[in-house]
């Protein structure tokens, strides 16, 4: 059936949309450095991997191309990243609750 | 397009000799280069446990002593469970018979399966040779727990080293079958008219693909531990040995779906055949291996419950194990309901199956006890648990890899074995088999600790009992091979459909040409459809 | 429509004598990329263990951790980080270059971003040998005296920093047969999938980094 996919990445990013994406990254990485010196108590950890997250959405889906990548790539993602983190949180019910 | 056949095994490729072999890319060559393999490994590790069986006879010391009894527990343990049963099912059949149940003529990455195989082998090498490194053979249970594998003198990194080459095998076997059943099905073969097998061959990858790197990483904090002393996982620096734990069960939880899964797939293609109808609920089917995958990732701290994690997870873990039960209960009402009025032959593989259902049956039963909590603080750590996991790995897996051998023998050699021998032979299999294990239930109830070289006489009755169904199913096992391996040269020639099933395979000549296809088939129905004789079809609620 | 088997692959089916599997080798380039993201949540999976190890041990020694992580190089930290994901950008320059057929500058982006992860290691190296000076490593007397909530830090420290580290290290090898491949032209406009998946390694590997830097360098 799929004896012969040569597809391969149309050209759905030019060289500026990937300079662009890199001053976002820059950006957050930026924010990430500012937030760390503001005292937010517990929040600290949450504010960082949210924006650590972020940049991951843009590293993955631009440059890594997934956005303009068929769906079952992005499932593929999802579900992965949904087993990891409900690993983490099952075991968060044993280390944070001792 | 008429030309000439030439089974795979005989096909003549650029190497020669055995090099034929050990560098075919030839999927079919590949699944047998594993059989082989496994089948050694596996007769080792059975009369490993025949010399445990043996020790067991007499409290304190029968034939040699504790030292040498942790040794040969762990290496039975790290071969039945690396080298025979993660491999399994889908490196000897799922290798040999993806790519024709789906319509193509290999796999989507050859070489790479090739690479696996060699992993494979080298990682069990590897494994043997750790015996007679300095150190000693390793004593600390194939589950490796801190902080005795940090402290003990054998030489537990190399033989860590040697399960991390056999991970990377399963993980890109896994790999491989995941794309393959993606990108190389036939042209009309939805997801949906795939046979059940391949749906548990590509749950069973997932599981390959995403849990196998988390013992990875167990194993090499381990060895850095052993060797740099970071103090991750040793509690005199600080670390927490129940996270160690923690991250190998995470694994090796879901490691016994990535055994049980493709048996069940088996299962799911011997019942149809030798009941002549199409599986009852193929869809619910279909959809518990993928439940069963997905919840397995999330069961793991059971093995824990004593172990000093938290209540809350505690009552979390257990509930989420008794849903996990549930997917595999749909699969065996929906393969009971298969043979309810169909046309059924009691032929060996059947036989097989239903041995199956009885031995999984009590094995899955007695993990209920194992996962409500009262009940396991009585029964973690003794030989109930033994029991349990018998029952579930040999009488469930290994059970049905006999019975994958006997069902597509024929296909794969072109021969048929002998009926009689082969029903003999289960009978002597499924006696010993509950001779050998359920003695042990009734052992680790009334206290017995495993992995314990010394006991209390009260346990030795039982215990004497035990070892002597070990000398009933041995025997059991020794007729089975010696019958298939006999049949190999003397067989009677088989045809290219001797049971009548209705999958791909047995479309195709028996043994399969290189290319498995000399046309492209053509997919129009699903994929159990048998003809239906007039009486067959009742209205069935 | 069923395809017969001569058109579905480049030569046709023949048993003669020597007949290799070799010929029927078909090209699938988005089953190569369906492998690669396979392989690439292994990795996700692996590096999941250790940061799952840092969310218990962190917990259990919050204090520990905060004090500790103070010795550890902001600025260094984060030029790494911007490293990265310039190195991340020159990365998806050099495939859209050779998608496009440019292959010098595909050679120049290749280059740039193999000398940024160069770049990278040796920052890490005078990371690490600072550290080593300051007798801060796992067995060293200072911090086998300390708390144990410092020793874990650090245990974490180095074996998720070096793991990363081997991981840029298999990335400059696999990038730098890369540049031959283009160089050589067997990697071109028409057939660049196995520079996208190089690509995608790539990416991965500022991915870890991306949470590695603020769990070690920004916790204060």
């Amino acid at each position: 059936m799929n004896y012969n996919d040569t597809t391969h990445n149309e050209h759905h990013t030019g060289y500026g949309g990937y300079v662009l994406i890199w001053l976002i990254l820059m950006g957050l990485t930026g924010a990430t450095v500012a937030v760390s010196g503001i005292d937010l108590g517990d929040y600290i950890l949450f504010t960082a991997l949210l924006i650590a997250s972020i940049k991951a959405y843009y590293v993955v889906t631009v440059f890594m191309h997934v956005k303009f990548d068929a769906p079952v790539f992005k499932i593929f993602i999802l579900v992965a990243l949904f087993v990891l983190l409900s690993v983490f949180i099952l075991t968060s019910f044993d280390v944070f609750y001792r | 397009m008429n030309n000439e056949y030439v089974s795979f095994l005989k096909v003549k490729t650029k190497y020669k000799g055995i090099f034929s072999w050990i560098f075919s890319t030839d999927h079919k060559r590949i699944g047998i280069l594993y059989m082989i393999g496994m089948l050694t490994f596996f007769s080792i590790a059975v009369g490993i446990g025949v010399l445990m069986k043996l020790e067991m006879l007499t409290p304190g010391k029968t034939l040699y002593g504790p030292e040498m009894y942790n040794a040969l527990f762990t290496l039975h343990g790290v071969i039945m469970i690396f080298l025979f049963i993660i491999p399994g099912i889908p490196a000897i059949f799922g290798n040999f018979f993806l790519p024709i149940q789906i319509g193509a003529a290999d796999v989507s990455f050859p070489r790479l399966n090739l690479f696996s195989w060699w992993l494979f082998i080298i990682g069990s090498f590897m494994a043997i040779a750790s015996l007679f490194f300095s150190g000693g053979p390793v004593d600390v249970g194939w589950t490796f727990y801190v902080p005795y594998s940090l402290r003990s003198t054998t030489n537990v990194t190399f033989a860590l080293s040697a399960v991390l080459v056999l991970g990377f095998s399963s993980i890109l076997t896994g790999l491989n079958f995941i794309t393959t059943i993606h990108r190389m099905r036939v042209k009309g073969m939805t997801f949906f008219k795939m046979p059940l097998f391949v749906w548990a061959l590509y749950s069973t990858g997932w599981i390959q693909v995403i849990a196998t790197p988390v013992v990875g990483i167990t194993i090499i904090l381990t060895m850095v531990e052993r060797t740099f002393g970071v103090g991750i996982f040793d509690p005199a620096l600080g670390g927490d040995p129940i996270l160690y734990q923690h991250l190998f069960w995470i694994y090796s939880h879901p490691a016994v779906y990535i055994m049980i899964l493709p048996a069940m797939g088996i299962v799911s293609e011997i019942i149809p055949t030798f009941a002549q109808r199409t599986i009852f609920g193929y869809k619910a089917i279909a959809f518990s291996s993928l439940a069963i995958a997905f919840v397995g990732y999330f069961v793991w701290a059971h093995h824990m419950f004593t172990t000093g994690i938290s209540d809350t997870a505690r009552m979390v873990f257990s509930l989420l194990t008794f849903l996990v039960a549930i997917p595999s209960g749909v699969k065996i009402f929906n393969w009971v309901a298969t043979l309810y009025k169909g046309s059924i032959t009691l032929g060996v593989p059947l036989l097989y199956v239903m041995a199956f259902i009885f031995l999984f049956s009590i094995g899955g039963l007695t993990g209920l006890v194992l996962g409500s909590l009262a009940t396991n603080v009585q029964t973690h750590d003794t030989y109930f648990v033994v029991a349990h996991f018998h029952y579930v790995m040999f009488g469930g897996t290994a059970i049905i890899l006999f019975a994958g051998m006997h069902y597509w023998f024929p296909k794969m050699f072109g021969k048929m074995y002998n009926e009689k021998a082969a029903k003999i032979a289960l009978v002597f299999i499924f006696v010993g088999f509950n001779v050998l294990y359920f003695t042990m239930f009734i052992l680790g109830y009334m206290g017995m600790p495993r992995r314990y070289w010394d006991y209390l006489p009260e346990y030795q009755y039982l215990h004497i009992i035990s070892t002597i169904g070990s000398w009933i199913l041995v025997p059991g096992l020794i007729i089975m091979f010696v019958n298939l391996l006999i049949s190999l040269k003397k067989g009677k020639p088989a045809s290219m459909n001797p049971w009548g099933g209705v999958t791909l395979e047995w479309t195709v000549p028996s043994p399969p040409p290189l290319e498995n296809f000399d046309k492209l088939p053509v997919i129009t129905n699903g994929p159990y459809e048998f003809a239906q004789k007039p009486e067959n079809l009742k209205e069935e609620k | 429509m069923n395809k017969p088997i001569a058109e579905a692959i480049e030569e046709p089916l023949s048993h003669n004598q020597e007949h290799t599997h070799e010929q029927h080798v078909h090209r699938d380039d988005t089953g190569s990329k369906m492998g690669m993201w396979l392989f690439l949540f292994t990795e996700l999976l692996l590096f999941g263990g250790l940061f799952i190890l840092y969310m218990a041990y962190r917990h259990q020694y919050n204090a520990d951790f905060h004090s500790a992580a103070k010795a550890l190089n902001m600025t260094l930290g984060t030029i790494n980080t911007m490293i990265l994901l310039l190195s991340s950008l020159t990365m998806a320059l050099s495939i859209a270059a050779i998608q496009r057929a440019k292959k010098g500058l595909s050679v120049f982006f290749l280059i740039a971003t193999l000398g940024l992860a160069a770049a990278f290691l040796v920052n890490k190296y005078f990371e690490w040998t600072a550290k080593f000076h300051h007798d801060i490593y796992p067995g060293s007397e200072t911090l086998l005296d300390g708390s144990s909530g410092k020793y874990i830090f650090y245990g974490l420290y180095y074996t998720m920093t070096g793991l990363h580290c081997l991981h840029v290290i298999v990335g400059m090898i696999v990038l730098s047969f890369m540049l031959v491949f283009v160089l050589r032209g067997s990697v071109n406009s028409d057939k660049n999938v196995q520079l996208e998946n190089s690509g995608l390694y790539w990416h991965l590997v500022d991915l870890i980094w991306i949470f590695l830097f603020p769990l070690f360098y920004l916790i204060h």
